[in-house]
């Protein structure tokens, strides 16, 4: 009411024109106008939309430093040249700062540059006063070159005649090169990741096999002589398999010489050379005669690089396939466990259970699990799943494997399930709200009908409380992705050798220890051995999961919101 | 206004007690926790006939009716007397199956409850929970019932879709052919009209009679004029005591005992 009149008068004040006679009316018009803002809560109103702005920003701004310094670690950047103390050299500028020279005590703007050449005697992050960088001198015919070990290179490209005299490659013959290198290395991976494992991985089951005769033997579980051709069946198996596995170690080693002849020269500015075989080398560009198309064809492909290849140089280059996998298919594991654990939990507290104090108390315990920190959980799924569970499966199980252990280490089963305990109090805590919103006519309908207990939750009740349990899902989803202290204690690791899920029978490892981007971007910035080096990695990194833990809570969002749509009206069944 | 204490004793016009009866109540109390919220009601409901229940607000006439297919049982601290036949078995019988028991009542609540489901899985709704799965019997039934409640003609072409889609007149006649689809003995009705507008209403009134002859009907009503238009019997009820019974005619020219009187043309209530 207040605002309706004092907008009234406001109009009116604005068409009549400000004569000396109305002035004091004027004021007190005012006056009362602050008084009515005061009264209307204006100020309020201001100081809320002030704090969600400023938490928009801020969130704005995390988003911008993690995505902005994450792309731009694989955007390819210009190589200028830099005054050295005789010679230019190469280098890609980095960030500028204000430092001090070590050597004058002199304050100086200084740039970090990135030389690359690691092998070249060349310091690969240098601090360079801004004077000595040499901006407008950018060689088109350097060449940025990926490779396999030792980090990028920058510099130029020869090749050797007959005669051993050096001459700078042209492109196109680069490029075929290139090509031949990648086919071979194609060649020899496929052999080496699928026939050589194959027979690794038949010669591992028979010597367990043998070693399973021979304890059954001094067990007496079985004669002398059946024990006796057992091993001997086993012997001449694992002896023909040994066979194979020489002759494509032989058939290797050929391809790998073959492959080693073809080599190429690294020319670095410093004068330094380098011979390498041409499968040696990832990719190479560049980088000062790029149109903005190429540019943008060599972000994206270093992107996919980045999201489908394993892991190179102790993690500082490479892909994060193997912590990507690992991520998503821990918190699938988890989802497992945790969504039926929680859901029946709940229902038995608030459908089936007889509401009294003990149901209370649950609930208060339930509750306050939800706030246990989280490494409390890692050192309890390292104590009961992997020492207790674990060691009695492997007992049980996987007795010829011990001393080693199988699940009696931390894996990635171990690390789903302590996530799983962790997530369980926000699953069972949003479906008990979202199974209390379910309305008493729908219930008292479905009992009118003369169905039972049962039939109503099952057909009625759960249904309806489905989207409810789903962002309870989404919570738990959102909290496990992100958690990394109890996965370092149960089965994360640096580098595994093996994805959990491979073609060896049974397909499915869950005893394996896993790769998780949370703890690889900690291990990133804290364990590597240059922070200038990893840098780009952790927020390239960081970036991936944040646009996985969007994405998979984007998923469930979508699904949630087909749910209601199912259960408020609208659309087809 | 009426003291408890100077409440004139149950009076049920004879003509109501001729016949056969489908549901006997006899010498029923119901309390909630402490308080008791049904005074020793003793009424014989007809078959095949309608009969409503008045009375003003928190006079128990719900609550009876909520007795009859034992949906008081999912309240807490609810405690029964006496006893309510439905055909020849009690209801509160010690070993019986409840769920069977329901099975025979249908039920008409004061707001549509339709479930967040297809027209069709609504209506065949009891006959799934009993096993029915046969395609043919399901169709059917749904038809029949639709039918009955006079909404085929209106979703006979969008079965399969939400019920949530109706609106509000056609959502409780969809609650009416969930209610019969089971081909109950009895049809129990809480304020069926309460939530819907006058041309609803109507077309729901319509049905209740046409039901006449094939269930017993018992509405809880709280419009006068509803109970006179739709059944052969009235009862009143009034502070957990029914007052008075008989034929709606009797009740509404020349009802017997004053408390009745009064509420019927409007001085209280």
């Amino acid at each position: 009411m207040f605002s309706f009149g004092s907008k009234q008068s406001d109009s009116q004040g604005a068409s009549q024109a400000p004569q000396p006679a109305v002035l004091f009316k004027t004021a007190v018009r005012i006056r009362s106008r602050a008084a009515n803002n005061a009264t209307e809560g204006i100020p309020w109103i201001w100081v809320c939309a002030g704090a969600l702005v400023t938490i928009l920003l801020l969130i704005a701004g995390l988003f911008g430093v993690i995505l902005s310094q994450g792309l731009s670690a694989l955007w390819p950047h210009q190589v200028i040249k830099i005054q050295s103390e005789n010679a230019l050299v190469l280098g890609i500028p980095m960030r500028q700062e204000e430092g001090t020279d070590p050597n004058t005590n002199v304050k100086q703007m200084r740039r970090l540059v990135y030389q690359a050449n690691r092998d070249f005697g060349v310091n690969e992050f240098a601090f360079v006063p801004v004077e000595r960088l040499v901006e407008s001198e950018r060689p088109k015919d350097v060449w940025f070159v990926e490779r396999r070990e030792w980090g990028p290179f920058l510099g130029r490209i020869q090749t050797s005649d007959s005669n051993g005299v050096a001459t700078d490659v042209d492109s196109k013959t680069l490029s075929a090169m290139l090509v031949g290198g990648a086919e071979r290395s194609k060649q020899l991976l496929h052999i080496e990741k699928g026939a050589l494992a194959d027979l690794n991985a038949t010669m591992e089951d028979l010597r367990l096999e043998k070693k399973s005769i021979e304890r059954q033997l001094e067990a007496g579980a079985i004669p002398d002589d059946e024990a006796t051709a057992k091993s001997s069946n086993v012997e001449s198996q694992l002896a023909r398999v040994s066979k194979d596995h020489a002759a494509l170690s032989t058939q290797v080693q050929e391809l790998r010489s073959v492959d080693e002849a073809i080599k190429i020269t690294l020319l670095a500015d410093n004068g330094q050379t380098k011979t390498l075989p041409v499968s040696q080398i990832l990719r190479v560009f560049q980088p000062n005669s790029l149109s903005w198309i190429e540019r943008l064809g060599i972000f994206f492909s270093r992107l996919w690089g980045f999201v489908s290849e394993e892991p190179r140089e102790a993690n500082t280059e490479g892909g994060v396939f193997p912590a990507l996998f690992g991520t998503v298919a821990m918190t699938i594991i988890m989802t497992v466990f945790v969504l039926p654990v929680g859901v029946m939990t709940a229902v038995y507290m608030r459908e089936i259970a007889k509401q009294g104090v003990l149901v209370s108390l649950v609930r208060i315990a339930v509750n306050n699990l939800a706030g246990v920190p989280s490494i409390v959980y890692g050192v309890f799924g390292v104590g009961f799943f992997c020492y207790t569970v674990g060691a009695s499966i492997d007992q049980l199980f996987f007795q010829e494997k011990l001393p080693n252990p199988t699940f009696g280490t931390g894996g990635i089963l171990w690390a789903s399930l302590t996530l799983a305990l962790l997530t369980v109090p926000v699953v069972i805590v949003s479906t008990e709200e979202a199974l209390s919103a379910v309305p008493r006519s729908l219930r008292e309908a479905s009992y009118g009908c003369g169905a039972t207990r049962m039939q109503t939750l099952w057909n009625i009740v759960l249904p309806k409380a489905l989207p409810g349990v789903m962002t309870g899902l989404i919570l738990a989803m959102a909290r496990a992705v992100g958690e990394v202290a109890p996965l370092l204690m149960t089965g994360v690791v640096k580098l595994a050798p093996a994805l959990p899920v491979d073609s060896h029978f049974p397909f499915v490892h869950l005893e394996r220890s896993f790769m998780h981007l949370g703890f690889h971007i900690y291990d990133l910035g804290f364990q590597s051995r240059s922070t200038e080096l990893s840098r780009p990695m952790v927020f390239a990194s960081t970036s991936l999961l944040v646009a996985v833990v969007l994405s998979l809570n984007f998923i469930a969002i979508k699904i949630r919101s087909q749910l209601r749509k199912r259960f408020e009206g609208r659309g087809a069944f | 206004m009426l003291n408890p204490a100077d409440l004139p004793s149950t009076f049920v016009h004879p003509e109501s007690c001729s016949g056969p009866a489908q549901i006997s109540i006899q010498n029923f109390n119901l309390w909630y926790g402490k308080s008791q919220a049904l005074h020793s009601i003793n009424l014989p409901i007809l078959q095949h006939e309608i009969t409503s229940f008045i009375g003003p607000s928190g006079c128990g006439k719900s609550t009876l009716l909520r007795a009859i297919n034992r949906l008081n049982d999912l309240i807490d601290n609810v405690t029964v007397d006496g006893d309510i036949r439905v055909g020849e078995r009690s209801v509160y019988e010690r070993h019986l199956d409840v769920t069977s028991l329901r099975k025979r009542i249908g039920m008409v609540f004061q707001k549509s409850n339709p479930f967040p489901m297809s027209i069709y899985e609504n209506v065949c709704y009891p006959l799934r929970i009993s096993g029915i799965t046969s395609r043919a019997t399901l169709d059917e039934a749904v038809e029949t019932s639709l039918r009955s409640s006079a909404l085929w003609d209106e979703v006979k072409d969008r079965l399969k879709r939400s019920a949530l889609d109706l609106s509000g007149g056609q959502q409780q006649r969809l609650c009416i052919a969930r209610a019969i689809a089971g081909n109950p003995e009895v049809l129990l009705m809480d304020e069926p009209c309460s939530a819907l507008d006058p041309i609803s209403t109507a077309k729901i009134e319509e049905l209740i009679l046409e039901m006449k002859g094939r269930f017993t009907v018992v509405i809880v009503t709280h419009s006068m004029a509803q109970a006179s238009r739709v059944s052969d019997h009235t009862a009143f009820f009034y502070l957990g005591r029914l007052i008075e019974a008989g034929p709606t005619k009797r009740l509404f020219e020349n009802a017997h005992s004053k408390a009745t009187q009064d509420y019927i043309s409007g001085r209280f209530g």
